[in-house]
């Protein structure tokens, strides 16, 4: 059996590369196959589990990440293709060792249940309050219909967002 | 009203909530361990076969595979039931559902393990398959076990009462088929499992095993895998990371689980298997589609006399928990409301599809669907309002009944009298614009099941505490957090027992070297049962404190009251109570500077001194406590154990071990609804929900549980739906499948009831299940107030109403539905309904059937 084995190149696994990415503002070179995908870097080669794979079809949003501040779903995203783009995963949302506004929310009004999207919805959530600080209802429910949740309906989510403005709110009054 | 709780009845966040929000905490597939190989499991492309030959040595071959596993790696059957052991960890002689566990590459990659699975050849004799569960008993030859005569794995025949006597006494009477389509968890975290064994230092061969798997029950699995390894369960391990929804899908011993474990023996290296989505899917074990031919009458005033129910669930084809699935379906009939005869014949039988299991209101949720649109349908006969039949069939608790399930708190009435009100049902009922509706349905649930699935005496639920010396409480349980808030219900009962703050108490659980025996989450039993245990197990240490406090304060324990961090005597003045008054400032002060202190005063031994001195006061920290008990008694520890009563396991007859629980939770609930008589498309517009769940011990869960309930229940209403074709699942991917987006989720208001349980912790019952079943008749109802049509199928799918309302308007019939008229259904069809998905399906193996020449059953493709 030892003699012969054939090799995996053969069996059409392909040569690494190596890439530099940009995440949470670090930066990393790795050696990826071309066609690995962004969140199978982020969850094998650099250890970053927070982004979760919930399907492998962009059809859950439990591996969103933002990309140049743009919420994307990185099950289907080329590793290679984000080079010289930052990077921000849910390892990145947490500010100066203390959660951010909508992760105490998320926490206190009930957003998060068995968290396995959680990660997700986080990202979602900092990209549409960085694009439109002050969202209707309906802006909250269209921005995160790309996320799906099992355990929460959705309801104690817009709740905690909501919240999170009002802390955001009065954390910058306090500041000024 | 708030019994003057400091911990329990307060809105808190979840314990391990920042984990989760910030990425940090660990799922299974998170996990990794030096060495760890990947393994990816073969599937059989056939719904019924016979394997004739598995050649593993070309993938063997493959560079970077280090081991293929088969069926005779791992002889031993197990299943969840003792009664259904029927399952091995890979297919053994046969195959029989498309998805069936084949063989298992482990390699060095998931990759390289994905390619060698193509290198796997397997040779099949395709035999017929069975995909109609009314058919499959039928079958005479080609059985899908040899032991299971016409495909039945189990049926059920009990009567109550006399059944006959109250249908000749009824007014009204009302008899139909409902069918209910499958259904399953889809929990956002597909299932993973690894396993590692260790060497034994003594044999110098493979010793222990640690398998670390999202599962809801793990000490089951490490049962289960004691069985099939043929291992001592003291050299298992089963460690339950963080897992990502359950639902009833990981309540079970997943297949995956098994064959991690023993691919890790064959490649003598910790290996991980995590299902991909679709895989899930095929994995299943969720709720059987079911056919139900109900009956019920009713006299003039509404009161019901009898209840008639034929019940037959399409199981798959392994019996998984559908022996107690089968018998949850006739037995909570009663418990409800006050049924004085009962008739249930129910029929779980075997076909060439993924086994179906417990899901979320297990058993119930069909017969539910049907039971509550039938007592609509005859409120309308008899012209009594839909609430009204509800309240005039209330039970009269404490009481026992029909079919022998003890009934003690009993929020029902109040949930409707809440519901009601809430949503302006008598203002507004029947007073709608045209296409617009209300309706009402109520639905129950057990907290926890009176008797364990393995027979035995042995306590349900068992909490260890032990206490340090700086008053840091650690709660040692074997319940498992699925994200339904165990953990943090183990810490605020803790926590209010000893009257010690949340953040001093750290929930170990399940973890079955560490833990002690708790049976696991399923039928809503956590809060109930491990919520008693780790009652008794506060209790227990909180007597040891309480005596050498005692002794240091100089006055009876009985006199003691823990509470906020402190122990004072019973009538004196907690110190620390009302933060804003004066005198309090200098006691905060003098209690923070003790805790400050502590260790380095302990240790010289001053603080004792210095309070010997004083002489006896009326209080002291809950540290001096703990300190003063540690040095009285040595380490401080206390355990608890709950087993159901024995006045609650129910009756005697065949089967009466399912259905009885020491509590059961009560909800009702009102739908408002719209619908579009055009595309036929149902919008729910809100849903107000009532639950009695005893004593909301954590009212913001309480909320979240009763809104995933109702909301999962929308779905399964409205849109979720498995599609089945040849034995072919049609749409295994979350989009496929419809799982409802927040754009298409209703607002749902929760209204908590407290009915304060004799027996439950702080009266608390269960708050996860008992929501569900309530809102698919609800939905129902409401399209029946908006536009006339009772449909019996479910879901209610656009196609489905658009069918309904042609036959009503006798106008020509729908293809889409092959002419069915969903308000009287017969029979399922391929493609369940949701005809709309015209698409090949996904790609799939090369040996697939859909691509197959022809061979078996190509019956009932159209």
């Amino acid at each position: 059996m030892v003699a012969a084995r054939s090799s995996p190149l053969e069996a059409g696994i392909v040569k690494k590369e190596l890439i530099e990415l940009k995440i949470n503002g670090r930066a990393h070179e790795l050696a990826v196959e071309p066609s690995a995908l962004l969140l199978d870097v982020l969850r094998q080669d650099l250890s970053l589990t927070g982004s979760k794979r919930g399907c492998d079809e962009s059809s859950c949003g439990a591996c969103t990440v933002l990309v140049d501040g743009v919420a994307m779903m990185s099950c289907t995203l080329l590793a290679a293709s984000c080079q010289e783009q930052d990077i921000t995963t849910v390892e990145g949302v947490s500010e100066h060792g203390s959660l951010a506004a909508i992760q105490k929310a998320y926490g206190d009004w009930g957003g998060a249940q068995c968290g396995f999207c959680t990660p997700g919805f986080m990202m979602t959530v900092k990209s549409l309050l960085a694009e439109n600080p002050n969202p209707s209802e309906a802006e909250v429910r269209s921005a995160l219909s790309g996320n799906l949740c099992r355990c929460t309906g959705y309801s104690q989510m817009y709740e905690a967002i909501k919240s999170a403005i009002e802390a955001e709110r009065q954390g910058l009054a306090a500041a000024k | 009203m708030n019994n003057n709780f400091s911990i329990i009845g307060k809105p808190t966040a979840m314990i391990d909530a920042a984990e989760k929000t910030t990425g940090a905490g660990k799922y299974t597939d998170d996990l990794s361990v030096p060495g760890m190989l990947a393994g990816k499991i073969l599937h059989s492309p056939y719904p019924h076969a016979r394997i004739k030959r598995i050649d593993t040595s070309r993938a063997e071959k493959l560079e970077g595979v280090v081991a293929v596993v088969v069926g005779k790696d791992a002889p031993n059957p197990y299943g969840i039931l003792p009664v259904g052991h029927d399952e091995h960890a890979l297919a053994f002689d046969k195959v029989r559902y498309v998805g069936d566990n084949v063989a298992c590459v482990v390699a060095v990659s998931e990759a390289i393990a994905e390619k060698a699975m193509e290198l796997v050849d397997v040779e099949y004799e395709v035999l017929p398959a069975y995909f109609d569960p009314e058919e499959s008993m039928k079958a005479q030859s080609d059985l899908i076990h040899d032991n299971k005569p016409g495909n039945l794995e189990k049926d059920y025949h009990h009567a109550f009462g006399d059944p006959d006597k109250g249908f000749a006494e009824a007014v009204h009477v009302a008899e139909a088929r409902f069918i209910a389509n499958e259904v399953t968890h889809a929990a956002m975290e597909p299932h993973s499992t690894l396993a590692s064994f260790e060497l034994d230092p003594h044999t110098g061969k493979l010793g222990r095993l640690t398998v670390w798997s999202s599962t809801q029950v793990p000490y089951y699995l490490q049962h289960k895998l004691s069985l099939v390894l043929e291992m001592p369960m003291s050299q298992i391990r089963v460690i339950k990371p963080l897992v990502g929804g359950g639902f009833g899908g990981k309540s079970e011993v997943i297949p995956l689980e098994i064959i991690a474990a023993v691919a890790a023996r064959k490649a003598q290296a910790p290996v991980k298997i995590t299902y991909t989505r679709e895989e899930v899917f095929w994995a299943h074990r969720g709720r059987p589609r079911t056919i139900i031919d109900l009956k019920t009458g009713i006299k003039s005033d509404g009161r019901i006399t009898s209840v008639k129910a034929r019940v037959v669930q399409d199981g798959g084809a392994y019996c998984s928990y559908g022996v107690v699935t089968i018998l949850y379906s006739g037995a909570l009939l009663g418990a409800l409301y006050d049924i004085p005869n009962i008739q249930y014949d129910g029929y779980r039988v075997l076909t060439n599809k993924p086994a179906c299991g417990a899901m979320r209101g297990h058993g119930t949720v069909n017969v539910r669907f049907a039971f509550e649109s039938q007592l609509d349908e005859l409120a309308a006969k008899a012209g009594i309002d839909s609430a009204e039949i509800r309240q005039r069939n209330l039970l009269m608790p404490p009481c026992i009944t029909v079919n022998g399930l003890r009934v003690q708190s009993y929020g029902l009435p109040e949930c409707i009298e809440k519901t009601v009100e809430r949503s302006g049902w008598k203002r507004r009922k029947g007073k709608l614009p045209k296409g617009r509706g209300l309706g009402i349905a109520c639905s129950h649930y057990v907290s926890g099941a009176a008797n364990s699935i393995i027979r035995s005496d042995m306590p349900h639920s068992t909490v260890n505490i032990k206490i340090d010396r700086d008053g840091g409480v650690v709660v040692y349980t074997g319940a498992s957090e699925i994200g339904q808030g165990s953990d943090t219900m183990t810490a605020q009962v803790a926590a209010e027992m000893l009257g010690c703050s949340l953040s001093r108490v750290r929930v170990i659980a399940a973890d079955t070297d560490l833990t002690p025996i708790d049976i696991g989450s399923y039928s809503s039993r956590v809060t109930f049962m491990a919520g008693n245990a780790t009652l008794r197990a506060a209790e227990d240490v909180k007597k040891r404190i309480a005596a050498a406090a005692a002794k240091k304060m100089n006055c009876p324990a009985e006199e003691l009251v823990f509470r906020d961090d402190l122990v004072f005597k019973k009538g004196s003045v907690p110190p620390v109570v009302k933060k804003d008054q004066a005198e309090e400032v200098e006691v905060t002060q003098a209690g923070a500077s003790v805790s400050g202190r502590v260790e380095g005063q302990i240790l010289r031994g001053s603080l004792q001194q210095k309070r010997k001195d004083e002489g006896p006061k009326e209080w002291m920290t809950f540290e001096e406590a703990v300190v003063a008990a540690i040095d009285f008694h040595g380490a401080l520890t206390g355990t608890g154990s709950y087993a159901p009563p024995q006045e609650a396991r129910g009756g005697k007859h065949k089967g009466a071990g399912v259905g009885p629980s020491p509590a059961y939770s009560y909800s009702a609930q009102v739908a408002e609804v719209s619908l579009d008589e055009e595309t036929g498309e149902v919008t729910v517009h809100k849903v107000w929900a009532a639950h009695d769940c005893g004593r909301a011990l954590n009212p913001v869960s309480v909320e979240g549980q009763i809104i995933g309930s109702v909301w999962m229940g929308m779905g399964q209403a409205l849109t979720e739906e498995m599609v089945w074709k040849d034995g072919m699942l049609m749409n295994p991917g979350m989009l496929e499948y419809r799982s409802p987006s927040s754009v298409e989720s209703p607002e749902i208001e929760p209204i908590i009831v407290e009915s304060i349980d004799p027996e439950g912790p702080f009266g608390a019952k269960e708050c996860s299940e008992g929501s569900l079943a309530a809102t698919i008749p609800a939905i129902a109802n409401a399209i029946y107030d908006a536009v006339g049509v009772r449909l019996h199928e479910s879901p209610f799918t656009p196609e489905r109403v658009l069918a309904a309302l042609r036959a009503k308007n006798n106008s020509k019939r729908l293809n889409l539905t092959e002419g069915v008229d969903p308000t009287a259904p017969a029979r399922f069809r391929e493609h369940g309904g949701s005809l709309c998905f015209k698409g090949k399906g996904p790609e799939r193996h090369a040996l697939d059937p859909a691509r197959r020449e022809a061979p078996a059953a190509a019956r009932g493709a159209d």
